[in-house]
């Protein structure tokens, strides 16, 4: 492992806008990492290298001319392959989309773009974002950098895999009910929610549009919100984008390693901080509330009662949108085709398109979704969704009354074992119990790493959750914990990642 | 296909006898905007397959729509128009079915909270009455895109052997306006249909929102036709005869379906709920792909966009600025003017009708007006083949050539040379005026000049005028208009030429 893919993008920024090394040299290291790696992690879809390495040219040689275009000018960054790039496939890790190439960058990777960040890739997921492992690939799992028998966590594993085993030191997720902050857990990162709104989702492949979020991972909390503002602000494509300033989450960063938590009142949801969860996650959880303590921060217990229904509402809600999202993928116009034989009409190449190129997961949420919309259905099922919502939203306010930011652990578990869960669907809902009521009421909420458990020796995640347009306090909190964590630890969480065992390729 | 064996349609009279029709309309608009309804793609009739579209018309993967701001001010101008009430929030929804000339297989639309609502249209009928049509609601959504069934016979999907599909139409902003339903029209049903459309075409022409071409399917109408037995108030079972393009096709497949339905129904049949197709050529109607009769659309709002929310001061300005009905205004015009009933027909028909007020309304009086624009323009637009308002003149021009006129600066016969020049492109009225050099010759002492040159060159003629010949006159100003190529006002001449003689020129 070179030393450069073991560096922080704001340092990597530092040196390369200082010129003391070339963006040329910090992609191709990269890209390196990514071949030694990845066959066996398999959290990459796509790579170009050349593409990459000229990008990083562009840079490099704007840079020497005394141009820098962003902060993170010169910085290599892997995007979920659920994200529209028009000079890379973008595959939602379905067959259904076989061959297409989007005639049109979305807003986030124009916004990479213009800032100078150089795309290395495209990453792994579960088929169009739908699951919390990346088993649902249509293009094989992401294996876990901790333990290679382990799932990566999803949907975006693999941009959480990527960028915790040093294949990149930033990537670009999406979150719909927990699929950045749970890989990012999972793996030992830091992973963003945004607020609802605030990242634009022009160009993001749509599962559940009143729910998924775009959102940055990154090693450190600074990193994440270096990012988080490349990517963030208003965008007049997207008419759900909110007309205000981003939260100002870098300065938020640089403030909490800098100072205390005195005054700042840290709400404990008892809902999601019990009985439930894997006991080395509980006991990594309580140890980080006591840092909190420790910091100066006023910690205090609060009830989400609502917090119990978020998990079947948002199994109703979500496919729901998925059901009406995906019935464009119908081979007409673009991707796979099936039965164009002359024989078929149009109707059953419709069918047979669908049948073949939908995974088992997919198909599942389709009918589901489909389900819960129809006539006879609608009120009991999508209609009372959208009342636990509500309810959802009033106790997230009531919560916030009271507190500056709230926190439970991301997921109640730690990475499981690969196929342990794939033919128990309820089991592989509950994994989203703490993540899933931000996204149905459309707050901030970023996972931190909170040590490893004592069960199995895997990272735990620390969630903090920020009101809708305050994500700056999570970071504030998240920073000040990270800096509490690594000087008691003495290390640096990041360089605790394990080596990954190479593999054979798993595709 | 197979068309349907029809029981022998009845009469409209013969139907009434025993049944009371129920009509309900849908008519679709689509909105002359620049832009598409959630792109910004061009809005344009006939162009190129496939030229106006991009990720967000044609649902590519990750595209997103925006809402056109014009669209929504067209709505909300028909709704007005309409009597309606406007919602003072007001969501899109999703209608959910698969069809591949629609690109996201669904549509964005209104479900339960249209942008306007509750309104009423008073349609003037031929015998000179009014009938007031009942506005349920008009919503907004957009259209889909167009598939051209290549290699069958009917040009059906069934049959055909493979499909075009051209998606410039898909994204383009359309008015859906539903009436409550229509209940005792008795025979006047087919009528009332055909008034109801035409009127409200002539309204929306009248705000300038939509082209209302129904050739072209900027206008699309859907009537729904069912029967109940004289007396009853429960409405018999419906079908719905879709995309019914012309006036005269309305009224046509009202009656025809009323005829239908009676025959099915007094032969002991019931009437399937269906979609039907007009037959323009026999005037019948034939029942359309068998589907099953209750389609489940799975509306649920449309999570991409945010409501939309107007301003109370907004929609006021635009009730403000509604125009007049067109049959109010027609009215007002045959009183101001004094014009018959038959002289206004022959306006309408003509198409003169606002081309004359829009030349009474730049200055010019009424008679002037309609004379140029029946005779001469009328000569002039039947030679080139082309109707009335296409020819290459406005009525701004004719007003100005009838003003110049007024002032003695034309005579007639100038005047339709100016026309001339104006039709030929040479620019305004004053600039043919110009370029031709075609102004009358006013200047008397030019003019006495040419008067005393004739007088002298014919003595003769000259002495018998003195001698209390005027008639003999005649021939001096002849000479006059001669020599100044006919650009002297022949009476004005005559009189110069009388006051020459008596002042012993
Ligand atoms: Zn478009």
């Amino acid at each position: 492992m070179s030393e450069l893919t073991r560096l922080s993008a704001a340092e990597i920024a530092r040196r390369v806008q200082a010129r003391e090394v070339s963006s040329v040299e910090v992609t191709r290291a990269h890209l390196d990492r990514i071949e030694a790696v990845d066959g066996g992690l398999n959290a990459f879809l796509h790579v170009d290298r050349e593409v990459a390495l000229a990008a990083a040219e562009a840079v490099d040689a704007e840079i020497a001319a005394g141009t820098v275009r962003g902060p993170l000018a010169g910085v290599p960054v892997a995007i979920k392959d659920n994200v529209a790039t028009s000079d890379m496939p973008t595959t939602c890790a379905s067959h259904i989309l076989d061959g297409w190439r989007p005639p049109y960058d979305a807003t986030v990777v124009r916004r990479l773009r213009d800032g100078g960040l150089v795309p290395l890739g495209k990453t792994n997921l579960d088929e169009f974002a739908m699951g919390g492992s990346n088993e649902n690939s249509a293009f094989g799992p992401v294996r876990n950098p901790w333990d290679a028998s382990r799932v990566s966590g999803g949907s975006s594993g693999g941009s959480a895999t990527a960028t915790a085993a040093g294949e990149t030191p930033l990537a670009i997720g999406s979150d719909t009910g927990g699929s950045i902050r749970q890989p990012g857990a999972f793996t030992g990162i830091v992973g963003v929610k945004p607020t609802y709104g605030t990242v634009s989702r022009y160009g993001l492949v749509a599962f559940s549009s009143s729910l998924d979020q775009i959102g940055s991972f990154g090693r450190s909390v600074l990193d994440a919100a270096l990012l988080h503002e490349v990517i963030g602000g208003h965008d007049p494509n997207d008419q759900t984008s909110i007309d205000a300033p981003l939260p100002p989450v870098v300065e938020a960063a640089y403030a909490g390693a800098r100072g205390d938590l005195a005054g700042v009142r840290v709400g404990v949801v008892r809902e999601l901080s019990g009985e439930g969860n894997q006991p080395g996650v509980l006991a990594a959880f309580t140890d980080a509330v006591r840092v909190l303590t420790d910091l100066g921060a006023d910690v205090v217990e609060v009830d989400c009662p609502s917090f119990t229904y978020a998990v079947p509402a948002y199994y109703l809600i979500a496919p729901s949108e998925a059901s009406s999202n995906l019935a464009r993928f119908d081979a007409m116009r673009y991707g796979l085709r099936i039965g164009d034989d002359g024989s078929h009409s149009t109707d059953e190449v419709m069918s047979l398109t669908r049948e073949a190129g939908f995974g088992p997961e997919v198909k599942r949420r389709i009918m589901i979704g489909t389900h819960a919309l129809s006539a006879g259905a609608y009120d009991a099922l999508y209609g009372k969704a959208q009342k636990a919502r509500t309810l959802i939203v009033r106790d997230f306010a009531a919560a916030f009354e009271y507190c500056d930011v709230l926190v439970s652990p991301t997921v109640p578990v730690t990475a499981f074992p690969l196929g342990e869960r794939v033919d128990d669907p309820v089991a592989m809902y509950l994994a989203d119990l703490c993540t899933i009521p931000t996204n149905l009421a459309g707050n901030a909420a970023l996972s931190v790493p909170c040590g490893v458990s004592a069960d199995d020796g895997l990272p735990v995640g620390l969630q903090i959750m920020a009101p809708a347009l305050a994500d700056d306090r999570a970071y504030r909190v998240a920073a000040a914990y990270e800096l509490a964590r690594d000087t008691s630890s003495g290390t640096p969480f990041a360089e605790t990642i394990p080596e990954p065992a190479v593999l054979e390729t798993t595709s | 296909m197979t068309s349907t064996v029809d029981a022998a349609p009845y009469t409209v009279e013969e139907v009434c006898e025993r049944f009371d029709p129920v009509m309900g309309l849908e008519v679709h608009v689509e909105l002359n905007t620049a832009t598409k309804m959630f792109c910004g793609c061009r809005n344009e009739f006939g162009a190129e397959p496939n030229t106006h579209v991009c990720p967000v018309c044609l649902g590519l993967p990750g595209s997103l729509p925006r809402v056109n701001a014009r669209a929504v001010e067209g709505a909300v101008k028909i709704g007005l128009a309409l009597n309606c009430q406007v919602r003072e929030r007001s969501g899109f929804a999703r209608k959910n079915y698969f069809y591949p000339d629609m690109p996201k297989n669904f549509q964005i639309s209104q479900y339960d909270d249209p942008i306007v609502f509750d309104g009423h249209l008073d349609v003037p009928l031929d015998d000179g009455s009014t009938w007031r049509v009942e506005i349920e609601r008009a919503h907004m959504e957009e259209d889909t895109g167009k598939s051209l069934h290549m290699g069958g016979a009917t040009g059906r999907i069934h049959g055909a052997s493979y499909s075009l599909l051209d998606y410039n139409r898909a994204g383009v902003p359309l008015i859906e306006i539903v009436t409550r339903p229509i209940l005792g029209a008795g025979t006047r049903a087919p009528e009332i249909a055909r008034a109801y459309v035409s009127a409200l075409r002539d309204v929306i022409q009248g705000l300038g929102v939509s082209d209302v071409r129904m050739d072209q399917g900027s206008m699309r109408c859907d009537a729904n036709v069912s029967l109940m037995p004289k007396g009853a108030t429960e409405f018999g079972t419906r079908t719905e005869t879709k995309n019914v393009n012309s006036l005269r096709s309305v009224e046509r497949a009202v009656r025809y379906e009323m005829g239908r339905h009676a025959g099915v129904l007094l032969s002991g049949g019931t009437i399937t709920q269906e979609t039907r197709h007009f037959d323009e050529q026999s005037g019948t109607t034939s029942a359309g792909r068998p589907k099953e009769t209750f389609a489940d659309y799975r509306f649920f709002p449309e999570p991409d966009l945010v409501p939309i929310e107007p301003s109370a001061a907004w929609v006021e300005e635009l009730r403000a600025g509604l125009p007049e009905r067109p049959w109010e205004r027609r009215a007002r015009i045959q009183t101001e003017w004094g014009i018959s009933d038959e002289e206004l027909r022959d306006l309408v028909n003509a198409g003169a009708l606002d081309l004359v007020a829009d030349t009474v309304e730049a200055g010019a009086p009424a008679e002037s007006a309609r004379s140029w624009w029946v005779s001469y323009l009328t000569q002039q637009a039947n030679t080139a083949g082309v109707e009335l308002a296409e020819l290459a003149i406005t009525p701004a021009d004719v007003a100005r050539v009838i003003a110049l006129v007024a002032e003695g600066t034309l005579t007639n016969k100038l005047a339709r040379q100016v026309v001339d020049g104006v039709l030929a492109g040479e620019g305004a009225p004053d600039d043919v005026v110009a370029g031709r050099g075609l102004a009358v010759v006013s200047d008397d002492s030019a003019l006495t000049a040419a008067v005393d040159e004739a007088l002298a060159a014919q003595p003769a003629i000259a002495e018998k005028i003195r001698s209390g010949k005027t008639k003999a006159a005649g021939a001096i100003v002849g000479a006059v208009m001669k020599a100044t190529r006919g650009q002297a006002d022949a009476a004005r001449v005559q009189s110069l030429v009388l006051e020459r003689v008596a002042a012993g020129s």
